[in-house]
């Protein structure tokens, strides 16, 4: 760690709102994407983004500038995500337009039908909150397993106990559905 | 469900919501929006970190496991 950029943790962290603004202009962008990455909703990613900001604010007194600014953002950001996830009733926040405005296009499996793809996609997002957003990262964004356990502040194993979790709900309501995987 | 089960439903997955691209950013500068938050709340809860409502919600939580011990697991599941 650089000494300026050392300089503006340990400002931030007695409650320097130069600091703070120093940060906020620093990462907001990472922030941002990490969050869009768990919501793939734009106009929510902005607002957890803010909220996110608000809580390290608050948070400053118990920041240790010597474990760096980023994983504890992000490990903040994720929780933001997660009440978000919790509190909004997600069946009908996944659409096609919304999937078209913030997802890159998929290489297109002929035997996966435009219908299955949506009713997959539901059943994801019927999923408890915390077991979606593990396997949203380690499956769909393909993030390392050691980063998403610091980010929810878990081990490794129970990243993976909860991507196999996920993965087995997800078939259990797809093949209710008719859909064999 | 076997690892080759995993490995299919990890396709489908892919398929059915593909990874946010890669140089999505805000659509504007959130700045301004940080700066409206910092003002709208008080710097009491900032400073102190807790506010009525999570005195309310701990309360609750704590009566919850008092009068209900099966209610733990539960609790636990969705912490």
């Amino acid at each position: 760690m650089q000494n300026g950029e050392s300089d503006v943790l340990n400002q931030f962290q007695q409650g320097n709102a130069a600091a703070f603004e120093t940060l906020f202009h620093q990462h907001q962008r990472a922030v941002y994407f990490w969050i869009l990455r768990i919501t793939r909703n734009p106009a929510a990613a902005e607002d957890l983004t803010v909220e996110t900001f608000w809580r390290v604010y608050s948070a400053h007194a118990r920041f240790e500038p010597e474990r760096g600014f980023e994983g504890w953002a992000r490990r903040i950001a994720t929780r933001a995500a997660l009440d978000w996830l919790r509190a909004k009733k997600t069946e009908n926040e996944i659409s096609a337009e919304m999937l078209s405005e913030v997802a890159a296009p998929a290489e297109a499996d002929p035997a996966v039908t435009a219908e299955i793809r949506g009713k997959t996609a539901m059943a994801f997002s019927r999923l408890p909150p915390k077991l979606r957003i593990a396997a949203t990262l380690a499956v769909i964004e393909e993030q390392p397993q050691k980063d998403i356990a610091a980010a929810l502040g878990i081990s490794v194993a129970a990243v993976k106990l909860r991507v196999f979790r996920a993965l087995r709900l997800l078939r259990r309501d797809l093949e209710k559905q008719g859909i064999t995987p | 469900m076997n690892e080759k089960d995993q490995d299919r439903m990890k396709k489908l997955l892919q398929q059915a919501l593909p990874p946010v691209k890669g140089d999505s950013e805000p659509r504007r500068d959130l700045w301004p929006a940080m700066l409206r938050r910092l003002d709208a709340r008080p710097a009491a809860r900032a400073l102190t970190g807790w506010a009525w409502f999570d005195g309310a919600l701990a309360a609750g939580l704590v009566a919850l496991i008092v009068f209900s011990p099966a209610s733990i697991p539960v609790i636990l599941y969705y912490l």
